[in-house]
């Protein structure tokens, strides 16, 4: 046996879970796992296993898994054991800077979940099929060019946002509604639907 | 809607996730909004959104309700909202395989991939290649070539990565993008190149010589992309291990060079390729090693980790060339990462010195509760490695490993611990009685049926020799009230073993078989009765033949003991063996059909072989195919293939000899290295030096260039004498040759006669003996009897080492050591080495060979077996 056959198929899965385990994403890109049900035993073992402990990397179920935690998230992706294990830190870092920015480094559970489509774009951005298609976080928020998110809300003043809002689409729009109570109305008055 | 939403989400606080209680028919609902005209991107990205989170939860879409939802949103394509277009693809892909029709997009996405927006072509390219099969791959395959040298590397990636994925369906279609490929591969870009040469190598890997070629360019042109030069240092790797190249081969030089790299994924990579090369010498291996010394105090802990992991590898063949980053590891003895931390310890233990011992098992004991199981595994395999060098420190191993026996784990990982702690008893007899007390322990509560078998066959084989066998009973017999029926029977199995070889014990141990034989089960049951039965004689050599040498499968299988029980076992012995020969046939691989008391069947029956096909029974199977060797009986032994001719000459023919009860075959394996000839009317003629008689030739009829071919002979051996076992045969190849085209393989029309003297065969005494393992070697001594032993007395002046002794006889003789008695105790100037075999016609022999050392080696040989002139070959064949 040759352990380490060359291939581009290099990344079994990349698993985004929350604080109590339950997956909020979960792309497997081989068939390790076949079945659902399987697919959640690993990733109940892999956050028993790593929630605790803030070290980067483990070895489980003969796979070499490389994560991250921040505030309520995990990341993580998932190689064979006989992965080299800095292209694999390179994968997670490249996911995990990519959101930073999309997210404006406010990385956690619920700017994520506002932000889905954004997620899905991005892993798609930088792995497909298990081939990892782009490692430098700038190129991935570049391609997935999510429109409207270029300046944080947060720190807008009303009157920025209500002239961002002006000027740009309804997705933007759909943003400011869930920067404040005092968007709400500007958010009425420019939606056409209500 | 959503403004709603909104609200209960701010008043419900951070914890809330807006998609947790979606219903999949709900969103489905949702989706009908996908045909309002005019399309309102916002809505039907958040419901795309939807869908494709479902997806990613598990969720099942039915084929009826996903091709619903599938053609609603190829409706979306109107719209031209950047972020909506690209959820489409997504969604594409996600559904692919679970709707139907998905190929009515193609126009969609063609026209997306060679539009003008660069943000659409690369997903757009991969999401037609998800849906594409290979007819239609055809009619895009312009779009493919072009896209995949496009000069937007998104594109080009994404073509090439596309390519890659199709290659395992449609290998002929993108075979023909090679050239694209090569122009991709010099891209500026360091993703396009490492996709370029993905997937040139996985178009090229069968042929060697491209790959090789390909590795020449690159190497010499040099690349930007550290990925593409790990893959690069994987091809050169596994060609210099597919080609056996040397270490000075330039591939090798490359990989060394990339130790010198900037970025720390390639440095790694190239170090762990050459730790992993077979046949490193510590000097090649010494830049590899400092630069993990150099990962070791990596901030990064993956790095760290990576490093020792590779160290790890590194010291279980050269545990020298890593005491250099003694240091080092110490310090990530304390490191937060315990998989770092467990590693750095094993590889320690593997380098460092006896007294360091104490200190490292001390320190992972601190945590073992903490790593996972594969780890702890690790753990026990170091601890497995280290008693075998330090065998001093087996307490302080024996009182760890117990620890862990009692820990949490899973199956493996109680495996490896119970395998070691059996190899420490079998190696350290001073240890046997502790470590049998902790497996005692753990087979108390043990849910690993396998397992608890397993110690239990290991209780009755030891225990009954410990100086307090019957503490041990208690364990057992808990085992026959409390487990599952394969247990039971084991535990019976053992109890019987412990009645026959103590007396005392005996009057018990019948009470508890008694009871035995009121089990719910048929299999222990039988076991029961049989034992009871066979105890019941007291006499030593059906205890010897039953019960210690029996069966040698710890967990037997069904012995089919029910057609035996009935039978009355105290008529003389050779009536019950011919019953039990009877109801073991199944169990054994050669059926013996003669029941002549001679002819033994226990000789096959014991055979430590598992069941399917072995080498000798597909020999069997090809001899009997050849009419000349029909009525020899069946197989008795096959040697291993002996080389006749040096190797790299004209012709290299190799000899494997087998044995059957009066007769030989030689087995000629001859294979022509000269491609210009054919070689006809192949034979191996024999002059044989003593009284042996060549019955017949088997002559191959053709032996074309590098295809290998069988003659055969058959020689008969001589009866008046049956002591003649050795003899030397001077062996001649002769053949027809015929000239012919080395490129077609055509042959002249005429041909003349030659041949070709080969190296002499030697038949030895080996070649009549097979190995039998006796578990329990005394027992099977009493069991032969003294009738024929004959006892003599030998010097071996040339030996110097009792190991060497050992060797010597083992592989002279041929026999199977038993007890364990092959390995000699260090510092011991005398040893007792117990052999048992079979030899041909079936009888059993048995040698005890005391060796004592003085200048050279002392020998005295006892021989027992059933047979006298088996004992005088034996004695014979040593002086």
């Amino acid at each position: 046996m040759f352990p380490l056959e060359p291939s581009l198929y290099t990344v079994k899965a990349v698993l985004i879970l929350d604080n109590d385990g339950e997956r909020l994403y979960a792309k497997y890109y081989d068939d390790t796992y076949p079945s659902v049900k399987e697919q959640k035993a690993f990733e109940k073992n892999i956050f028993s296993k790593t929630h605790r402990t803030d070290s980067e990397i483990a070895l489980l179920e003969g796979l070499t898994v490389v994560y991250k935690s921040n505030i309520d998230l995990f990341f993580y992706v998932v190689g064979s054991s006989h992965e080299n294990e800095v292209r694999s830190l390179a994968v997670l870092n490249c996911l995990f800077d990519s959101l930073s920015q999309m997210l404006r480094k406010n990385v956690e559970r619920r700017a994520l979940l506002e932000n889905m489509e954004g997620l899905f774009l991005a892993v798609d951005e930088i792995v497909d099929g298990g081939v990892i298609l782009e490692s430098d976080p700038q190129q991935v928020v570049h391609r997935v060019a999510l429109r409207g998110e270029d300046v944080p809300y947060s720190e807008q003043t009303v009157t920025q946002v209500s002239t961002t809002a002006l000027v740009t689409s309804f997705i933007s729009a759909y943003y400011i509604v869930q920067c404040g109570s005092c968007t709400i109305t500007l958010f009425t008055l420019y939606s056409p639907e209500t | 809607m959503i403004k709603k939403f909104d609200k209960k989400d701010e008043e419900s606080g951070s914890g809330s996730n807006p998609f947790q209680h979606l219903e999949k028919s709900a969103v489905l609902q949702e989706a009908r909004i996908f045909n309002e005209t005019p399309i309102n991107p916002r809505r039907c990205l958040h419901i795309l959104t939807k869908i494709i989170y479902l997806l990613n939860q598990g969720e099942h879409f039915g084929t009826m309700e996903a091709t619903e939802a599938f053609f609603a949103m190829t409706r979306l394509f109107q719209s031209n909202d950047q972020t909506l277009r690209r959820m489409c693809y997504l969604t594409i892909k996600e559904m692919a395989n679970i709707s139907e029709d998905v190929i009515i997009v193609t126009s969609s996405l063609t026209k997306d991939m060679t539009g003008k927006e660069d943000v659409y072509r690369g997903p757009a390219i991969r999401a037609l290649c998800r849906i594409t099969d290979t007819t239609m791959l055809q009619a895009i395959e312009r779009y493919m070539k072009q896209a995949i040298v496009d000069k937007v590397p998104s594109v080009s990636s994404s073509a090439l990565v596309s390519s890659l994925h199709m290659v395992k369906m449609s290998y002929d279609v993108v075979k023909r993008w090679v050239n694209e490929a090569q122009e991709a591969a010099s891209s500026d870009n360091i993703m396009v190149q490492y996709h370029a040469l993905g997937l040139l190598y996985h178009l090229r890997k069968n042929d060697r010589l491209a790959v090789s070629k390909m590795l020449n360019k690159f190497t010499k042109s040099g690349l930007k992309s550290p990925f593409a030069y790990c893959m690069l240092i994987r091809i050169a790797s596994k060609l210099l291990e597919e080609t056996e190249a040397g270490h000075d081969s330039p591939l090798f030089d490359f990989i060394e060079s990339c130790l010198r790299n900037k970025h720390e994924m390639v440095v790694y990579e190239a170090a762990s390729a050459i730790v992993h090369m077979p046949n490193c010498t510590a000097r090649e291996l010494a830049p590899a090693v400092s630069v993990l010394q150099l990962f070791c105090s990596s901030p990064k802990a993956a790095l760290r980790y990576a490093a020792v992991r590779t160290l790890n590898k590194v010291a279980m063949k050269h545990p020298s060339a890593v005491t250099a980053c003694n240091l080092d590891l110490e310090n990530l003895i304390t490191d937060s990462n315990r998989s770092i931390a467990t590693l750095a310890i094993t590889t320690l233990l593997k380098t460092g010195s006896e007294s360091s011992v104490d200190r490292l098992m001390k320190q992972i004991s601190s945590f073992v509760s903490e790593i996972s199981d594969e780890f702890k595994v690790v753990v026990v395999q170091a601890i497995s490695a280290l008693c075998q060098k330090y065998p001093r420190k087996h307490s302080v191993m024996m009182n760890f490993l117990s620890n862990m026996l009692r820990d949490d784990g899973g199956f493996e990982y109680k495996r490896a611990i119970v395998d070691c702690i059996i190899s420490i008893i079998e190696e350290n007899p001073e240890s046997k009685e502790t470590g049998l007390a902790h497996l005692c322990e753990f087979i108390e509560d043990c849910e690993h049926t396998v397992l608890a078998t397993k110690i239990l066959h290991l209780l009755g084989k030891e225990g009954p020799r410990t100086p307090s066998p019957s503490k041990y009973i208690r364990f057992i017999f808990n085992r026959v009230v409390l487990e599952s029926e394969a247990v039971r029977a084991a535990a019976v199995s053992a109890l019987a073993k412990f009645g026959a070889q103590n007396d005392d014990l005996l009057p018990s141990v019948l009470v508890l078989m008694q009871r035995c034989m009121m089990d719910s089960d048929d299999e222990v049951r039988d076991r029961a009765t049989f034992y009871m039965n066979v105890l019941q004689q007291k006499q030593k050599a059906l205890n010897a033949a039953y019960i210690f040498n029996g069966e040698n499968t710890h967990c037997a299988p069904s012995l089919n003991l029910r057609a035996l029980v009935c039978v009355d076992i105290s008529g003389p012995i050779q009536e019950v063996r011919l019953c039990l020969s009877v109801s073991s046939v199944p169990l054994a691989n050669t059926p013996i059909t003669e029941q002549k008391t001679e002819f033994a069947p226990v000789a096959t029956s014991k055979l430590p072989e598992k069941p399917g096909p072995t080498r000798q029974d597909i020999y069997q199977e090809q001899l009997a195919a050849i009419p000349e060797f029909q009525g020899l009986g069946s197989l008795f032994k096959t040697s291993e293939a002996v080389q006749l001719t040096e190797a790299e000459t004209e012709y290299v023919v190799r000899c494997v000899k087998h044995t059957f009860a009066r007769h030989m075959v030689f087995q000629f394996d001859c294979t022509n290295t000269l491609n210009d000839q054919l070689l006809q009317k192949v034979m191996v003629q024999m002059e044989p030096s003593e009284a042996y008689e060549v019955l017949h030739y088997v002559p191959a009829a053709n032996l074309p260039y590098s295809q290998p071919g069988s003659c055969y002979s058959l020689v008969r051996l001589p009866e008046d004498d049956p002591t003649a076992v050795s003899c030397t045969f001077s062996c001649t190849l002769k053949y027809l040759v015929k000239d012919c085209d080395p490129n077609t393989g055509e042959p002249d029309d005429d041909g003349y006669d030659d041949e070709y003297v080969l190296e002499d065969l030697e038949v030895t005494v080996a070649d009549h003996i097979q190995k039998v393992l006796k578990p329990n070697f005394a027992a099977a001594w009493d069991e032969v009897g003294g009738d024929f032993e004959k006892e003599e007395t030998f010097a071996l002046a040339s030996v110097r080492t009792l190991d060497e002794a050992v060797g010597n006889i083992i592989s002279f003789l041929g026999m199977q050591p038993c007890e364990r008695s092959d390995k000699v105790p260090e510092n011991k100037n005398s040893h007792i080495l117990f052999l048992a075999g079979v030899f041909r016609g079936g009888h059993d022999v048995l040698v005890r060979s005391r060796l004592a050392l003085a200048d050279g080696v002392t020998m005295q040989v006892t021989v027992r077996s059933s047979d006298e002139t088996v004992v005088d070959i034996i004695l014979a064949s040593v002086g």
